[in-house]
């Protein structure tokens, strides 16, 4: 196995160019256990380790944009008032070490379902920066995942970067395991209001072969929601938001738990968070 | 002034190697020209093999050998109770993950392609799974010519049919747990060359029984089979029965050169066995007041493909079957099963968590029908020193389990949750607010025996050595048992302190050079190792005395000189019985460990998840010959109790294994286990040395259902079944949504 260690983007995307086959290897959280396990016997590794550019955060057109391999302990620490669904999505992952190492670039490669940032971003509306030696392609979360551990991404391309919208209301993930922490999900869902456009965006994770968003239960809201009134939400409102999640899901009976379960879990999660943040909402200068 | 003897927590000569990842586990074992050995497993739950083809991997450039049950030296068959495990599958394979082939060769890379490329044809059949239906089916198919019987044991008391004012049952059912040890089994087999003989250095419970078996199934006498052991990475009862032990010998054997083994995560779930899953029928009577009159039980474990210790559950199961209670009339009832399901054996709490966790149950729903404090029940009926067992045996030691149940129900309770997401259900992931979060209260209680039992003699040897070095007397204690992590070599140094006024004590690599010491399970190491020193220890004083012509002996380096005075001694607990084998009446134990469980939880009633807010416990250990290493012991066994409580469980479906990896195989972090108030009540054994009493099993037995009952508390459930999985909470008979 060859160990490919480019300097800078542009060199990282020439060798992918030359050798497709070579995997990205980012924190490795996901790739070392491949190996270990002997799931892939990749005939190279292409380390983005060493790429400075992969590994910081700016501001481009009014975006937040993280680099791939910024690990979530940086996205804990230093945008959760920026951006905090992914932030919070970000506590979730793993544990402290997990998280020191693990990323977002790489939870994107790896496109699982059970992915914890994959709900926030998809509830934010977030973009996913693609690269070749052919070009730079921009592609929404919600274009991005194809297939239970499948995305959009061509075999000389890589994930450079996602570009994030800053909150402009409240935000909230929530995951259910069965463990108080370091769990794979059983289910998740992220929710983000966006108050100037008078709409709110979803995700749901681990509960269909790929991430998705909950577009009826969105439009509900979005047609449904008082707006700028200092009111509360009616409990029928909330209810029916949350079924209208647990029915944009497809989920399955694993060891992790059953379909009928998940679907219980996301309708309860969907409304306690749309309550949370409807209530920050209603504190807020928006509603005075 | 000697310093760090009996009664000191002194600290432990291995820890800080541990702490900084220093410590050399078996699997750190490594020798320059060593080869390396890899398993064939059977991936059918039950077949017939109908032929091996090893021509492809033996012609793989690195490999040295492939073996088959062909090449078994020795017997190819042994096993902790009932011989009836082969070394190498001959003809059948029982059970997913069994060996049936083994390769050495240059690189651990090259062994496991290698036994990618052994061809076996199987013919598959339909696994046998049910063992209920088992037990009572002669005429299902048999798992092992014999029939699927491994033991039955019945226990009559008093009027076995008594009647009672007001009656409670339950049918609970009990999840496989694993041991979970963080060191996969692991060891280097080292030829001695022209002896013909092997050294295997390893990560095991008990030196001497694997040694014997090792050297069964080699065709050896033991003389030429010495084991020594190597660092152990937990233990918890998967390192009883065999796993590496007789294959890299074999290797190591058949190419002449060193060969090590070590299983990874995954295989390391098929490498040993599980806790026995149990289904367990149970009636309570009482009076109108609320004292027992009767328990009737039929309890169902499931051994799966091979016997391992399940005539030993059975045994527990039963003769522990109405828990610290005084019950004057009883029918226990146990079979325990072969199936095509994994093979289960010991586990801490052996036959005895089952079993708790039923009679706990059943004890809150009589306090329910009574109307009483669930507690103050349990204290009502608690046995006390002079109470008879089911089994006839009189408690002649003392038994203070009212005293410990009171102790923890007064204990302060915890404040209500407040906003901190840590401190709720669902924890860091952020589930809840405060919605839907009840809060509960519950108690277990238990009792263990101590030691092997029904007329085993697991004695143990220590030889001490006394001299001078550089000036200063040393003592040097030897001894064949496993340190598992439980802090027996800490405990070991401070008896020997204690009894020779000696500072400096020195440990002797464990290993087969000395007698035996029995296996490092059934909490009982710190009792019966503890008086195999403690007596070597009193025969070197007695040969110091000697030379001294004194009792008192102030300077021993100056009445030492250069004399050595070694002895080697061994301590034998006092003798139990058989059970009859039809009324199960018999001194069948020789000590109980109680210990009494409080759990606060916190449960989200929409979610389902579940917050163990406080988990307290006393408990009755004799004399704490370490304290500290005391209160670890229950913090440790607490936590492995709450992890079958809430979350772990080997999912095993038609004979097959679907979570063989931490990732789906859950333990509890610590964010799942909550702070412990520890009460440590020393009430000594007279019958036993120090008047210790074994403490490493009760708390992981009594902390399950303590926590299963909070949760009932909490949710006003029935929850027959652990561990108490999410969806066993919330109702979803509206399909989920
Ligand atoms: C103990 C443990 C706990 C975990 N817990 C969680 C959890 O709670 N939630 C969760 O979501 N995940 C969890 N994971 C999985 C993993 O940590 C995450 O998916 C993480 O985001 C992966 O990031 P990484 O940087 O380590 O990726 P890597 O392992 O380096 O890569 C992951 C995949 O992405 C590809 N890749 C990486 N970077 C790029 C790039 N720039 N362009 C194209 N492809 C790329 C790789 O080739 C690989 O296929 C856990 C893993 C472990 C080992």
């Amino acid at each position: 196995m060859d160990f490919l260690n480019p300097g800078s983007v542009t060199e990282a995307l020439e060798l992918k160019a030359s050798v497709p086959d070579a995997v990205p290897i980012a924190g490795g959280t996901d790739v070392m256990v491949e190996l270990n396990f002997d799931h892939r016997r990749p005939p190279a590794l292409l380390n983005l380790n060493r790429i400075a550019e992969l590994h910081t955060y700016s501001t481009v057109d009014g975006r937040v944009r993280i680099g791939a391999c910024v690990p979530y302990s940086r996205i804990v620490t230093e945008l959760g008032s920026v951006l905090p669904g992914l932030a919070m999505a970000s506590r979730t992952v793993g544990s402290p070490q997990i998280r020191n190492r693990g990323s977002v670039g790489g939870n994107l490669g790896a496109a699982s379902p059970a992915g914890d940032s994959h709900p926030a971003l998809l509830a934010t509306d977030a973009v996913v920066e693609i690269a070749s030696t052919r070009g730079v392609r921009m592609v929404p979360a919600k274009d991005f995942y194809v297939g239970v551990k499948r995305n959009v991404l061509e075999p000389d391309e890589l994930i450079t970067a996602v570009h994030v919208p800053p909150a402009t209301g409240p935000q909230q993930f929530s995951k259910v395991g069965t463990r108080n922490a370091m769990v794979i999900a059983v289910c998740a869902f992220a929710i983000a209001l966006h108050p100037e456009q008078q709409r709110v965006g979803t995700g749901i994770g681990s509960a269909a072969p790929t991430p998705l968003r909950a577009h009826e239960a969105e439009e509900f809201l979005a047609a449904e929601l008082p707006w700028g009134s200092p009111d509360g939400l009616l409990d029928s409102l909330n209810r029916r938001f949350g079924e209208l999640v647990a029915k944009a899901a497809s989920p399955i009976d694993d060891v992790r738990g059953t379909a009928s379960y998940r679907r219980h879990a996301l309708a309860v999660m969907a409304r306690r968070t749309l309550s949370w943040t409807w209530s920050e909402y209603r504190r807020t200068a928006q509603c005075a | 002034m000697t310093t760090g003897g009996i009664g000191e927590s002194p600290l432990r000569p291995d820890g800080g190697l541990k702490v900084r990842g220093q410590y050399a586990y078996s699997s750190d074992l490594w020798l320059e020209n060593m080869l390396w050995g890899a398993t064939l497993r059977s991936p059918h739950p039950s077949a017939r093999i109908l032929s091996v083809d090893t021509s492809a991997a033996l012609a793989m450039p690195g490999v040295h050998t492939v073996l088959t049950y062909k090449d078994v030296p020795g017997e190819n068959v042994y096993g902790l109770k009932l011989q009836d495990t082969p070394v190498l599958a001959e003809e059948v394979v029982r059970y997913q993950g069994e060996p049936v082939a083994l390769v050495a060769a240059e690189h651990p890379e090259t062994a496991r392609r290698a036994v990618k490329a052994i061809k076996v044809e199987y013919e598959v059949f339909e696994p046998v799974l049910d063992p209920e239906l088992v037990a009572h089916s002669p005429d299902a198919p048999q798992v092992h010519p014999g029939g699927n019987l491994v033991r039955h044991q019945r226990i009559l008391k008093g009027d076995p049919d008594a009647t009672a004012d007001v009656v409670v049952s339950g049918v609970y059912e009990i999840g496989m747990q694993d041991q979970a040890f963080l060191g996969p089994e692991s060891g280097l087999a080292v030829p001695d060359g022209d002896g013909g003989g092997v050294h295997l250095y390893l990560a095991t419970q008990w030196l001497h029984v694997d040694q014997r078996q090792t050297a069964k199934a080699l065709g050896l006498p033991v003389e030429k089979v010495k084991l020594t052991m190597s660092g152990v990475g937990g233990a918890f009862g998967g390192r009883e029965d065999l796993s590496i032990q007789v294959h890299a010998c074999m290797l190591a054997l058949r190419t002449g050169r060193p060969v090590k083994m070590s299983y990874n995560r995954q295989e390391s779930f098929f490498g040993h066995v599980h806790r026995h899953p149990a289904k367990m029928y149970y009636e309570h009577g009482a009076t109108a007041e609320g004292d027992l009159v009767y328990v009737r039980a039929r309890l169902y474990f499931d051994g799966g493909a091979y016997a391992s210790k399940t005539p030993v559950v059975v045994g527990n199961g039963t003769t522990l079957g109405v828990g610290p209670y005084n019950v004057p009339n009883a029918r226990i009832e146990a079979w325990g099963v072969y199936t095509n399901n994994p093979p289960c054996g010991a586990m801490r709490g052996l036959g005895a968590v089952q079993p708790t966790y039923a009679y706990e149950s059943q004890m809150d729903k009589l306090a329910a029908a009574l109307g009483m404090d669930p507690a103050d029940l349990r204290i009502r009926n608690a046995m006390s020193e002079g109470s008879t067992t089911v089994t006839g045996q009189v408690v002649d030691f003392p038994a203070p389990v009212a005293e410990l149940i009171q102790r923890v129900k007064d204990m302060p309770l915890p404040e209500p949750s407040g906003s901190d997401i840590l401190q709720l259900p669902g924890g860091a992931a952020n589930t809840t607010h405060g919605e839907g979060v009840v809060r509960g209260v519950g108690y277990g209680v238990t009792i263990k025996n101590i030691s092997y039992a029904e007329g085993l003699d697991d004695y143990s040897t220590a030889r001490v050595r006394l001299e001078v070095v550089d000036g200063e007397p040393v003592a040097t204690v030897h001894t064949a048992a496993a340190e598992v992590g439980q802090g027996l070599i800490t405990v070991q140094q401070q008896i020997a302190r204690t009894e020779l006024g000696v500072q400096q004590v020195v440990l002797h690599p464990c290993d087969t050079d000395i007698g035996d010491a029995g296996s490092s399970s059934a909490s009982r190491q710190t009792y019966i190792t503890g008086g195999a020193v403690r007596n070597a220890c009193r025969a070197v004083r007695a040969k110091l005395q000697e030379l001294a012509g004194s009792e008192d002996v102030p300077d021993i380096a100056a009445v030492l000189g250069d004399e050595v005075i070694e002895e080697t001694r061994e301590y034998h607990h006092r003798k139990t019985y058989p059970l009859d084998p039809e009324t199960g009446q018999g001194n069948a134990h020789v000590q109980y460990g109680f210990s009494a469980h409080r759990a606060v939880v916190d449960v989200d009633t929409e979610l389902g998840l579940v917050k163990v807010v406080q988990l307290d416990c006393a408990q009755d250990v004799g004399k704490a010959i370490n304290p500290d290493a005391v209160v670890g012991q229950i913090h440790g066994g607490s936590a492995q109790g709450l992890g079958l409580a809430v979350m772990e469980e080997i999912q095993v479906a038609e004979g097959r294994i679907r979570n063989p990896s931490f990732t789906d195989y859950l333990i509890p972090t610590i964010l799942d286990m909550p702070p412990m108030t520890v009460d440590v009540v020393e009430r000594p054994d007279p019958h036993a040395p120090y008047g210790v009493r074994g403490v490493g099993e009760p708390p992981t037995i009594s902390a399950t259902p303590a926590i299963a009952n909070a949760i009932r508390a909490a949710t006003g459930l029935e929850l027959p079944r652990v561990p108490i999985r999410p969806e066993y909470i919330i109702d979803l008979t509206d399909g989920g949504s």
